[in-house]
């Protein structure tokens, strides 16, 4: 078992997230440094994902290492039967470092037990990604100056977003406040309100994507309300436009409120948003890069200066 | 120490092994498959909807001449929470105590998601208890909850 592997943001205490947010801080003001010379880093995607792959890929280039690996385990022997431990332990000969993404919940933690180096999640199906979740984390404390006693309002696909669930975990330590915005198919799960309970955190549950509730926000969490997920599809039609943030619903909103989204996203904000200096998605998506950087630097033991 | 009671009689009276009584009847052959009964050589008696002062019917097993590992006792708590184990020594009952759940539960319980690794690789299933009162157990590697009714063992 390796204990430097970042399988769930559940594994960091709260100063560990205040390192990285700390440490993403520094990448961001200078993300090329070669501090992973002579290094070679597996990224193993046996779940295709070309936007997290470029993202973790770019990391490790501007750090100075070296990127093995495949993008569709259509290509790998996995294909062929072989069982995950046996690919992990293969690729462990040649690399310092893995970064995986698969299908199967679970995953990267069964190879963080076995692995004789670091393993780096990134992404196993519906349950954890914990560097979307810091990134998330550094671009609220980038443009809130703070990560404490922010109103945090989620809006769309809470039951089957696994970004809002990790945020809402990793939130927990930062004496949030929660709105949850979704048609009743896809409220968030109640093991998460149960959280909320136990830790004291105040949350408010609403149906409606109301102006009220956007004038309250610090942070407004969009995301994509998938087709997939609805049996009925007429329903699917009508929800789809109730969660939609259009530009003239900001106007009356808190200046320091910024949009966040995690990318793709459908239709879900409006195009007019984008111009908005509220809307922030796209800085968000670029602090992926920086955020990569410092948790690679971390699960290395490679200390930034 | 003392005599066992008329009750504890019914089924059969044991000179020297281990008997787990206060099983609910629906979940008596899980905690023989638990056991693994089956494979014993050993004389083994097995009471299915027996009279209890307690819980309406019950189930009992009574198990010559072994005495199991508390480990594999306590695997009993995740489906009868309440079986009671006797240690019977030259027919006297020298120990008697309630099962307790342990904190982490491996290879023993399936995972009911059809997305987690643990149904897809060969690997022992591992959960740990989030809540005794309900008996709430989580996946260590899918994270999924499993409550009581979904509890379904390997
Ligand atoms: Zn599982």
């Amino acid at each position: 078992m390796n204990s430097d592997s970042l399988v769930s943001i559940n594994d960091l205490t709260k100063e560990e997230i205040l390192e990285l947010v700390d440490k993403t801080r520094m990448f961001e003001e200078n993300p090329n440094r070669k501090l992973l010379e002579g290094k070679v880093i597996a990224t193993l995607f046996f779940e295709p994902s070309t936007r997290t792959r470029l993202s973790f890929e770019t990391a490790v280039n501007r750090l100075g290492g070296r990127v093995i690996g495949f993008s569709d385990a259509a290509t790998t022997s996995s294909s062929k039967g072989e069982s995950l431990k046996d690919t992990i332990m293969m690729v462990s000969n040649y690399a310092d470092l893995i970064i995986m993404r698969h299908h199967l919940e679970g995953a990267a933690r069964y190879a963080s037990e076995f692995s004789p180096v670091p393993i780096i999640n990134a992404g196993d199906g519906a349950n954890q990604h914990p560097s979307q979740t810091m990134l998330d984390l550094y671009s609220i404390k980038k443009t809130q100056g703070t990560l404490e006693n922010l109103t945090i309002s989620m809006v769309g696909d809470l039951k089957y977003g696994r970004t809002v669930h990790s945020l809402l975990m990793a939130m927990y330590y930062f004496h949030p406040v929660f709105n949850f915005i979704s048609s009743d198919e896809l409220k968030m799960p109640l093991e998460y309100k149960v959280f909320c309970d136990e830790h004291n955190i105040e949350y408010h549950e609403y149906t409606d994507f109301s102006q009220e509730v956007i004038d309250k926000t610090d942070i407004l969490y969009m995301t994509r309300v998938q087709r997939e997920r609805f049996t009925d599809l007429m329903e699917y039609e009508r929800v789809k436009n109730l969660y939609q943030l259009r530009n003239s619903m900001l106007d009356s909103s808190k200046p320091n409120l910024k949009v966040l989204h995690p990318l793709p996203r459908v239709n879900e904000i409006a195009y007019d948003v984008d111009d908005n200096p509220k809307a922030y998605y796209f800085q968000q998506a670029q602090n992926g890069l920086y955020a990569r950087e410092a948790i690679i630097c971390k699960v290395l033991g490679i200390d930034v200066k | 120490m003392y005599k066992l009671k008329k009750e504890e009689l019914a089924v059969a009276a044991l000179e020297n092994g281990t008997v787990i009584d206060h099983i609910p009847t629906q979940s008596l052959f899980k905690v023989v498959n638990l056991l693994g009964i089956k494979n014993l050589k050993n004389s083994v008696t097995i009471g299915f909807n027996l009279d209890s002062s307690k819980c309406g019917k019950k189930g009992i097993i009574k198990v010559a001449d072994v005495f199991f590992p508390e480990e594999t006792l306590n695997r009993i708590a995740i489906i009868a929470p309440n079986a009671v184990i006797n240690i019977i020594h030259d027919y006297e009952v020298v120990e008697k105590h309630a099962v307790t759940l342990p904190d982490d539960i491996i290879g023993i319980v399936k995972c009911n998601n059809p997305k987690c690794i643990t149904n897809n690789e060969p690997m022992k299933t591992h959960f740990h208890v989030v809540d005794r009162n309900n008996m709430v157990l989580k996946c260590h590697y899918c994270e999924r909850p499993v409550t009581e009714d979904e509890i379904v063992l390997k």
